[in-house]
């Protein structure tokens, strides 16, 4: 694709075009060869858009709630990015995260649903990518959902600005959330569907979580709400917009990009490299090494070591 | 807004999934058949983009844009294929979308040409099976962009 073609689609995307900016989206989704001309022409004009995550247990209301707060912000143009997995099996992927949206949000709202497609780390470079066109774009917020289920899915809502973490009453008491590894990423918790008994004890459950300490001066604050029925939405947003204006005059707005950034140049690195370690296990050194790895001559540690060598040559294997 | 510079149809290789928007259109409650077709269309590796009920033309037009579908499968079980389908392809054509457009529900045979001649891809019948939807809606994709 040409650079003038390039800019012409971001124009478009940039007026309100739909299909242009679900076309772009499409070119970074694939990872393909236009991926990198459009992501380095959206990190022109991206880091305007409030990047909002959302996350917690299959079923526990987030694509309710999203649609919901995409409402409430009074933004002139939310997006919204839906991540579910697909199968393992097939590749394919049923994403239904519309049809729990749809008729709350106004049509200024972009809503992209997209698959996991199979590779973890693929997702990790595909969304970053994903949230840099919309913001370039001009859609502010951007919220990403993903099920809180899988260390990538969690990491990828984690990696925004603002975390919300959603659970329901009966999801499990505290043990059960350390273990999901969803505590640490909450800046704030929704216990969604409150109108269930328990909801106080789910709340009582996450605030002696909390009580037990919490990174830096940001205590996550719980919030109640009915989704459904869009109660406690309101103040969700609210707390959204606190914990924003606490992001700013604390500095820790700026840390975080820098740290999201960072762990995405990390992750290209990773994905780059595994590509290309697949290579060279196939080509003549990994097939020479493999086989000897096959007659026991050779242990995997070892011809690791070898391979990356000729991968990296600055980092010679140990006699 | 019926041409778009710079958006041809994608010519993917096999490895890129496609992209289903399934949909009912209008007062229709019947969706339990549009379920077992997402269900196999994702058992055919395509990624399926849900609407559900209560879908307009608007809607669907809408979600196809945001989510650069290539092909739109609709579910008709109210005898209003004859009004609403003609309106779905005309829809896509105004928007400029050249996304094909596959009915499956309860359209009696005599319709079927009448539809094929207003632009629907393809009709599927309550006799279809899984592999004549899946390549149904493949022939309807590769008939519309030859590239893929």
């Amino acid at each position: 694709m040409s650079a003038p073609l390039l800019d012409e689609l971001f124009e478009s995307a940039r007026t309100g075009n739909r299909r242009a900016l679900g076309r772009l989206l499409t070119m970074v989704e694939r990872q393909d060869d236009n991926a990198v001309m459009v992501s380095e022409r959206a990190h022109r004009d991206a880091g305007q858009a409030r990047v909002i995550g959302v996350t917690g247990a299959p079923g526990s209301g987030k694509s309710t709630i999203t649609g919901r707060l995409a409402a409430v912000s009074g933004a002139a143009r939310p997006a919204i990015l839906a991540i579910d997995p697909s199968s393992p099996l097939t590749g394919g992927a049923i994403l239904g995260d519309r049809i729990r949206m749809d008729n709350n949000v106004s049509s200024s709202t972009f809503i992209r649903s997209m698959a996991t497609r199979g590779h973890a780390g693929g997702l990790a470079v595909a969304v970053p990518d994903a949230v840099r066109v919309l913001d370039a774009a001009g859609c502010d917020p951007v919220i990403v959902e993903t099920v809180g289920v899988g260390q990538v899915e969690v990491t990828v809502a984690a990696a925004a600005d603002t975390t919300v973490v959603v659970v329901t009453p009966g999801w499990g008491d505290a043990v059960q959330a350390n273990k999901a590894g969803l505590l640490e990423v909450a800046d704030i918790f929704v216990v969604n569907k409150a109108d269930r008994p328990d909801a106080r004890g789910a709340r009582r459950d996450l605030e002696l979580m909390l009580d037990l300490g919490h990174r830096g001066d940001w205590r996550a604050p719980i919030v109640l709400t009915t989704a459904t029925e869009g109660e406690g939405i309101d103040d969700l947003w609210s707390e959204i917009e606190r914990h924003t204006s606490y992001l700013h005059h604390s500095g820790e707005l700026i840390r975080r990009r820098c740290r999201r950034r960072r762990s995405e140049v990390a992750d290209r690195i990773e994905l780059g490299l595994r590509d290309r370690a697949l290579r060279i296990i196939d080509d003549q050194s990994g097939e020479s090494a493999m086989v000897r790895v096959e007659r026991h001559e050779l242990s995997p540690a070892a011809a690791a070591e070898q391979l990356l060598a000729t991968l990296i040559p600055d980092n010679p294997p140990e006699e | 807004m019926s041409e778009t510079p710079g958006i041809s149809p994608l010519s993917a290789d096999d490895q890129e999934p496609l992209r289903v928007v399934l949909a009912k259109l209008g007062f229709d409650g019947h969706d339990r058949g549009l379920k077992v077709v997402a269900r196999t269309l994702r058992d055919a590796g395509m990624e399926v983009i849900y609407l559900g009920l209560r879908q307009t033309t608007d809607s669907i037009v809408a979600a196809c844009e945001q989510e650069d579908a290539d092909v739109i499968g609709l579910s008709m079980h109210n005898a209003g294929h004859l009004t609403l389908a003609p309106r779905m392809v005309q829809a896509v054509e105004e928007a400029g979308l050249g996304v094909p457009v596959v009915i499956g529900g309860i359209v009696p045979a005599e319709d079927v040409t009448v539809l094929i001649e207003a632009g629907v891809a393809a009709v599927l019948g309550p006799g279809a099976s899984t592999e004549e939807v899946v390549a149904a809606v493949r022939a309807a994709v590769a008939h519309q962009s030859p590239a893929r």
